[in-house]
C-alpha cells in the first residue's frame, strides 16, 4: 500500500478542522473499547497475562525459523500449500498464479490488515477479480473509497448516518434506514458474494506451530464463510504470528478479545489445519488452502536489537484506543495501515524511518500506550529509539538542532542560562509569536508572560 | 535536613513565585532549602526529542551540580522523571537519579506528611496528573492527599489522568493535535475555578488553549497550592 506519513500534520489538522464529527465519532469509539477493556481484565490478574504473553511471544520470536517450519510441516502433511513470500510482490505473484490457474473472477474477504499493508485489493482488481470485503466495517469503507482507520474498527471514524448515505446510494435502501435495515441489505449482498466467489481470503491471528493451525477472531461469521464456502482458501499470515504450543492458543485468544473488543473471547473462532476432505484435518472446508507466510520487512525488524520487541504486536488496538493523540484524528492521519502508537514503531521497521516520519514524533509520550499492551511492547522506548535516529541521520529539522544546540551550549555555561531566562523576558509579544518554534505554540495558544521576575532574582533578593 | 532545589527552566522563568512558594514551603517545615546556582536545564527537551549526546551534555551538568546534594527537590513531575529515569541510561554514575523528588512527592514519601494545614478549606479544585509523575515516578495519590487534607474538595474529573497535549517538542511540532488534546481537557473539566498540576509545561499549555478560548480557569502550580494549604492563603 502507498504510504502518506509525511503529510501527517498537514492530514491531522484538515481531520480536526474540516471533519470535527471523524474526531467525535472516534472519541466515543476508542473510550468505549476503553471502558470495556478495563472491565474484562478486571477480574484476572492482567499483569500475571501479560507477563505471560510477553514471554510465549519472545520466546517465539527467537526461535522464529525452527516454529514456522514445524507449522509448515504440519500443513503440507495435511495438504495445504504453503508459501513463503518475501515481499509484498511475492505475494502478488501467488494470488495472480491462483486467480488464473482457477480462473477467480469473484473474491470474498475476511478482514485482514496484512491484505491492507500488500495493496492486495487493488492488485486482486488488476487482475481483473471482483473484490468483496465482508465484514460490515470493511465493507462500509470499500464502499466508501477509503482505507481502515482502526486496527480493530476500520470504519470508527464513521457515524451511523456516514453509512445510510453511502448504502442509500450504492444499495438504494431508505435514507433513514435503521442499522438492522442497513445490515439485511449488506448480508443479502454478501451472502450472494460467498455463494458465488471462487476464491476467499483471510488473515490469520495466529498460527500453532505444534499443530499447524490457524486461528482467526471475529464476531459477524463472515470469516468463517470466506473460509469455508469458496472453493480456494489462502491465508495471509505475518510470520510473526505464530505461537509454539497447541496449548497457548486459547489464552492468546482471550487475551486479544479482551484487549481489543472487551469481550472475553471473539463471538467466533475458527481453526483451520488444511482443506476439506483432508486426512487428520478438516472433514469439510475449501479443495484447497493455501498458506501464505508473509515476510514484508519482518524479518529486518527482528533483526534489530533495539525495536524487534514490536514484533510482539497481536493487532488487538488497545494501544490506538488509549492513545490521546491518535483520538483527536482517527487513523487516517497517519497514512499508514498501522496508525497510532504501534503503527509508529512498527512503520519504521517494516518500511523505513524516512517514509514514516514523522510519525515517531507524532505522540506527546505519555506512556499511556504502555500500559494497556497484552504482550508489553514498550513503545514509548521504541518511539524514542526511532526519533534517536532521525536526529542521527540528519533527518529532523534545522531549527530544531539550532535551538537544541543553543539550548545546550547555555545550559553548560549557567551564567548565560541565567541571563537567557532574564532576557526571555524583555522581548515583547509580537516579536515572541513570530519566533520559531513559538509561532507554532501561537496557533491556538495563548503565549506563556514572562515579563515578572526570575527565580533566580528573587532568590537572590531572598524569599520570606 | 537539607534539600536543593532544582528550579528547572519553565521554573525558574515562568513560574517563579510558585517555586518561591516551594521554599516556604519546605523551610515552614525545618527544612534547609539550598539553591545551587550553576544549576540550568535538566536535558528533557532534547532527550524526548531524541537529541541524546546534548542531552548527556545537560545530564551531566546537572548531575555535577548536584554531586553533594542529599536530596533534590524538583517542582516539576516531567524533569523529576528525567533525573530518575533517563539519566541512569546517560551517566556513568548517576547517583544524582535516586536522589531526586517531585516536590508532592517528597512531602510524602520522604518527609512523610500526611497534613500541611488547612489553608485550602472550602476551595474547589481539579488536579491535572502530569504524565511522566504520573506513570514514571509513579505519583499519583500523594498531591492529592495533601490537597485534601487541607480542605480542598478535589472535583473528580474523567480525564484527569489524560495527557494534555504539551508533551514538549510535540506542542509546536504537532500544534493543531496537541491544542485539540487541550480542548478535550477544559471541555470536560468540572466546574472548578482552579486546575492544580505539578507540571509546568502542563500548565502553561492549557493555560494559554483556555486564554484563547476566553475560558476562565485559574492553573496553579502544586507548590503554590501546597503553600497555601500551609500558609492559611494568606
Amino acid at each position: 500500500m502507498e504510504v502518506h506519513s509525511r503529510d501527517y500534520r498537514a492530514r491531522a489538522r484538515r481531520i480536526i478542522t474540516e471533519t470535527p464529527e471523524v474526531r467525535e465519532a472516534v472519541n466515543n469509539a476508542t473510550r468505549t473499547f476503553v471502558d470495556h477493556r478495563r472491565e474484562a481484565f478486571a477480574d484476572c490478574d492482567e499483569n500475571a497475562l501479560s507477563g505471560w504473553a510477553e514471554g510465549v511471544k519472545s520466546h517465539a520470536l527467537t526461535h522464529l525459523a525452527d516454529y514456522l517450519e514445524e507449522a509448515e510441516a504440519r500443513l503440507v502433511e495435511r495438504g495445504a500449500h504453503v508459501h513463503w513470500a518475501e515481499t509484498a510482490s511475492d505475494v502478488h505473484q501467488i494470488f495472480e498464479g491462483i486467480v488464473r490457474e482457477h480462473g477467480v473472477r469473484r473474491v470474498v474477504k475476511a478482514k485482514s490488515m496484512l491484505s491492507e499493508e500488500l495493496g492486495l485489493n487493488p492488485f486482486l482488481e488488476s487482475c481483473g477479480a471482483e473484490v468483496f470485503e465482508t465484514d460490515l466495517g470493511e465493507y462500509i469503507i470499500q464502499l466508501l473509497g477509503e482505507s481502515p482507520s482502526h486496527i480493530v474498527g476500520p470504519a470508527i471514524h464513521k457515524s451511523l448516518d456516514d453509512t445510510r448515505v453511502i448504502f442509500h446510494e450504492r444499495l438504494g435502501t431508505p435514507r433513514d434506514a435503521s442499522p438492522e435495515t442497513l445490515a439485511k441489505a449488506a448480508r443479502g449482498l454478501l451472502r450472494e458474494a460467498f455463494l458465488t466467489a471462487e476464491l476467499g481470503v483471510s488473515g490469520g491471528n495466529f498460527l500453532v506451530a505444534e499443530t499447524g493451525s490457524i486461528a482467526l477472531i471475529e464476531n459477524e461469521g463472515n470469516i468463517r464463510l470466506s473460509t469455508s464456502v469458496p472453493r480456494i482458501h489462502v491465508a495471509l499470515v505475518g510470520i510473526e504470528k505464530v505461537l509454539p504450543k497447541w496449548a497457548d492458543l486459547s489464552t492468546f485468544l482471550q487475551v486479544t478479545a479482551k484487549s481489543a473488543t472487551g469481550q472475553p473471547v471473539g463471538c467466533f473462532v475458527s481453526i483451520i489445519q488444511g482443506p476439506g476432505g483432508s486426512t487428520g484435518g478438516e472433514p469439510d472446508g475449501p479443495e484447497e488452502l493455501h498458506v501464505v507466510l508473509v515476510d514484508n520487512g519482518r524479518t529486518r525488524v527482528l533483526a534489530d536489537p533495539e525495536v524487534w520487541e514490536a514484533l510482539r504486536c497481536v493487532r488487538c488496538g488497545a494501544c490506538l484506543n488509549i492513545c490521546p493523540v491518535y483520538r483527536q484524528t482517527g487513523g487516517h492521519a497517519y497514512g499508514y495501515v498501522y496508525s497510532g502508537p504501534i503503527g509508529a514503531v512498527l512503520g519504521p521497521g517494516l518500511v523505513g524511518l524516512e517514509e514514516m516520519l514523522p510519525l515517531p514524533f507524532a505522540s506527546s509520550a505519555c506512556g499511556a500506550c504502555a500500559e494497556v499492551c497484552p504482550v508489553r511492547i514498550p513503545i514509548p522506548d521504541l518511539l524514542h529509539v526511532w526519533r534517536q535516529r532521525a536526529v542521527e541521520r540528519g533527518l529532523t529539522s534545522d531549527v530544531e538542532r539550532s535551538v537544541l544546540g543553543l539550548l545546550t551550549a547555555a545550559a553548560t555555561r549557567s551564567r548565560v542560562f541565567g541571563w537567557a531566562g532574564k532576557m526571555a523576558g524583555f522581548f515583547p509579544e509580537w516579536i515572541v509569536r513570530r519566533l520559531p518554534l513559538l509561532q507554532e505554540w501561537s496557533i491556538g495558544r495563548e503565549t506563556p508572560r514572562a515579563d515578572g521576575p526570575t527565580f533566580r532574582e528573587l532568590w537572590d533578593e531572598g524569599i520570606e | 535536613m537539607r534539600v536543593s532545589l532544582f528550579v528547572t527552566c519553565l521554573g525558574d522563568r515562568f513560574f517563579a513565585e510558585a517555586a518561591a512558594d516551594a521554599v516556604r514551603l519546605l523551610r515552614s517545615l525545618n527544612v534547609e532549602v539550598d539553591f545551587p546556582e550553576n544549576q540550568t536545564c535538566c536535558g528533557q527537551p532534547a532527550w524526548n526529542s531524541g537529541h541524546v549526546p546534548q542531552a548527556r551534555e545537560m545530564a551531566a551538568h546537572t548531575a555535577e551540580v548536584f554531586a553533594d546534594a542529599d536530596y533534590v527537590v524538583l517542582p516539576s513531575g516531567s524533569c523529576a522523571a528525567m533525573l530518575r529515569h533517563a539519566y541512569p541510561r546517560l551517566l556513568e554514575s548517576p547517583a544524582v537519579a535516586e536522589r531526586s523528588y517531585e516536590l508532592g512527592e517528597f512531602l510524602v514519601d520522604v518527609l512523610e506528611v500526611t497534613e500541611l494545614g488547612r489553608g485550602l478549606e472550602g476551595r474547589r479544585l481539579a488536579y491535572h496528573h502530569g504524565c511522566h509523575a504520573l506513570r514514571e515516578l509513579g505519583v499519583e495519590e500523594q498531591p492529592l492527599r495533601l490537597l485534601e487534607s487541607a480542605g480542598a474538595t478535589v472535583v473528580p474529573w474523567e480525564m484527569d489522568q489524560e495527557c494534555c497535549g504539551f508533551g514538549g517538542l510535540f506542542s509546536v511540532k504537532a500544534p493543531e493535535v496537541s491544542v485539540a488534546m487541550a480542548d478535550r481537557k477544559l471541555d470536560t473539566l468540572p466546574d472548578v475555578q482552579t486546575v492544580v498540576s505539578a507540571d509546568g509545561g502542563c500548565l502553561l499549555h492549557m493555560d494559554g488553549r483556555a486564554r484563547r478560548r476566553g475560558k476562565r480557569v485559574r492553573f496553579q502550580s502544586l507548590a503554590s497550592a501546597l503553600w497555601e494549604a500551609r500558609n492559611g492563603g494568606a
